[in-house]
């Protein structure tokens, strides 16, 4: 029963990998925009932003990667949304396969096109100026933790792809959700200069504990528990979500 | 329930909020047969064809699926089960061959037969050629035939198969009933969905006609058309001054009063055989010119007609 569920995960990740190598246009999402991002902020915003201790370019590139990794699983969504609407999620569930597969195969392949995001950005921050302040096992030690961060989104994603009425509402409610949170935090502005209600959110906000996480394994910054804090965090985010998205894919069917 | 029933399904209830989707609907299809469900849109076929294939609980009844109970042993069952809805569920982006290759994987066949069931199947289904290129280049007839062949990739004793032609050209609905009647002559029990009576008539042993989520009528072709009525010969005149000769002339033909409709005379008789012949003969003999002369059956258009006081395509209420 447990080697079936971990080979029809399999069967469906390897079904997702080729969507991406076949339709290109997807991969734009995973290269092109993120480093978008990063030129956008290091060079707009860059300039007006003070980031005490650290220039504005290794301030923003743990940010802009913890952010990036939210958003890596709207393709879990937004297949999710088109599997549904084209009625493949009925097909699924009529097999005899594990019912946790077609989700569990989704929030794999977003593991790698994640690991993809991860790679360009870097790339591209080191060549305009980033620089790591950390040992190599820190640096790995931290895209691990990026990867369990947007493993443990993917999940929200596949619960919002479960639950939206079409592939371009699972997209907007995404935007709805994640944005607030990720700019309501840590990631691209010292939470210092914000409005007091703002800065409290900002705090208890897992995505600061996670960017803050990622400063600390990159550029030194003092850890403290938001290493161990995120970890928590992505665990915790996963577990609820998976249990969240696994209990609806029982019950969906073709809208 | 009977025995050795592949489809038995009784008192099945489902309702979503205040609708009632299914209201104490019984169903049986011996093994081997095709069972039609007919109905407008909104009736509640696909409702019942998601409870027996374990896609949606039912709130009340029971049923069981080649003998395997629907509720309680539903992952049993799903292995004896193939399904294909009425969006041609295959991945555009995936080759039709990948797409089968997948489906037999997630069956849990043995190692290679999932490649080569997609071989044989890509080549009885007539998209060998294809087999090879992405899904999103197919007709919408093939991909109608892809996914009924990834409902046959484990061999199911028992396909659902939900409005299978609904959108398709004439020329492709007569190949996938070509098909369909193939699997049924190898003993596959099928349960088709369908709102066209003349796909319920030509595939169905039996049919049972679903109104409001509650089975209206139930029979064999031939019988749900003997509720509204037998046969009648239908006699154009070539002079409508002509009808009262023609109809005294028939007397000994029709098996009830004939009724006029302009020059057109139909007349209710009792069989089919030899009746065209006779009625020509008294005819010519009283003198009366006939224009046109043929057999007219009721068809199952009449049949909804006068069970549910509506035609079977109007009254959409909305999606199931």
């Amino acid at each position: 029963m447990r080697a079936s569920a971990i080979s029809d995960t399999l069967v469906l990740a390897k079904r997702n990998f080729l969507r991406i190598a076949r339709a290109p246009d997807l991969l734009l999402a995973f290269t092109v925009q993120p480093i978008m991002f990063v030129l956008l902020f290091a060079y707009v915003f860059g300039g007006a932003i003070p980031t005490p201790g650290h220039s504005y370019i290794d301030f923003l590139i743990p940010g802009i990667l913890v952010q990036t990794m939210a958003f890596g699983g709207f393709v879990t969504a937004m297949g999710i949304a088109e599997d549904l609407r084209k009625g493949l999620i009925d097909r699924f569930r009529s097999l005899p396969m594990s019912r946790a597969a077609v989700l569990a195969g989704r929030t794999l392949s977003d593991i790698a096109t994640n690991l993809i995001s991860i790679t360009v950005m870097l790339v591209v921050g080191i060549i305009i100026g980033f620089g790591f302040e950390s040992t190599f096992l820190h640096v790995v030690a931290g895209i691990l933790l990026l990867l369990l961060f947007g493993y443990a989104f993917s999940w929200v994603f596949a619960f919002i792809g479960l639950t939206s009425s079409s592939p371009e509402a699972a997209q907007s409610l995404g935007f709805i959700i994640i944005f607030p949170l990720t700019f309501v935090s840590s990631a691209f502005v010292p939470p210092e200069t914000m409005p007091a209600a703002l800065q409290w959110f900002a705090e208890i906000n897992p995505f600061s504990t996670t960017v803050n996480a990622i400063r600390a394994l990159f550029i030194g910054d003092p850890a403290g528990n938001s290493v161990w804090g995120a970890v928590a965090w992505s665990l915790g985010i996963a577990a609820v979500f998976a249990f969240l998205a696994v209990a609806r894919y029982k019950r969906a069917v073709v809208r | 329930m009977s025995e050795g029933a592949a489809i038995e399904a009784e008192g099945l209830v489902k309702s979503y909020g205040d609708v009632r989707a299914l209201d104490g609907v019984d169903l049986t299809a011996p093994a081997g047969t095709v069972l039609g469900l007919l109905g407008p849109n909104g009736a509640g076929k696909t409702t019942a064809v998601r409870i027996l294939t374990t896609l949606l609980p039912a709130d009340g009844g029971r049923a069981r699926v080649a003998g395997i109970d629907v509720a309680t042993e539903a992952p049993q069952l799903r292995r004896r089960i193939g399904l294909a809805g009425q969006y041609a569920a295959v991945d555009e982006n995936l080759t039709g061959f990948e797409n089968l290759q997948m489906v037999g994987q997630l069956y849990h066949l043995p190692k290679g037969e999932p490649k080569a069931r997609a071989t044989e199947l890509l080549e009885r289904f007539d998209l060998e050629d294809a087999g090879g290129r992405l899904v999103r280049t197919y007709s919408g007839g093939m991909r109608r035939r892809l996914d009924l062949a990834a409902a046959l990739v484990a061999r199911p004793p028992v396909l659902f198969l939900d409005e299978p032609t609904t959108g398709l050209d004439p020329r492709s609905r007569i190949g996938l009933w070509e098909t369909i009647e193939g699997r049924v002559a190898e003993g596959t029990t099928v349960l088709l969905t369908t709102q066209y009576l003349d796909e319920a008539d030509r595939l169905a042993d039996r049919i049972s006609v679903i109104d409001h989520g509650r089975v209206i009528a139930e029979g064999t072709s031939d019988e749900l058309k003997d509720q509204v009525g037998g046969e009648a010969l239908e006699v154009t005149l070539e002079a409508a001054g002509q009808a009262e000769a023609a109809v005294a002339a028939l007397d000994g033909v029709a098996s009830q009063r004939p009724e006029l409709d302009g020059i057109v005379l139909r007349v209710p008789v009792a069989g089919r055989k030899g009746t065209i012949a006779a009625a020509v003969q008294r005819l010519n003999d009283a003198g009366v010119g006939i224009d046109d002369i043929s057999m007219h059956r009721p068809t199952l258009d009449d049949v909804f007609l006068t069970l549910t006081g509506h035609a079977a395509e109007e009254d959409g209420e909305g999606e199931e």
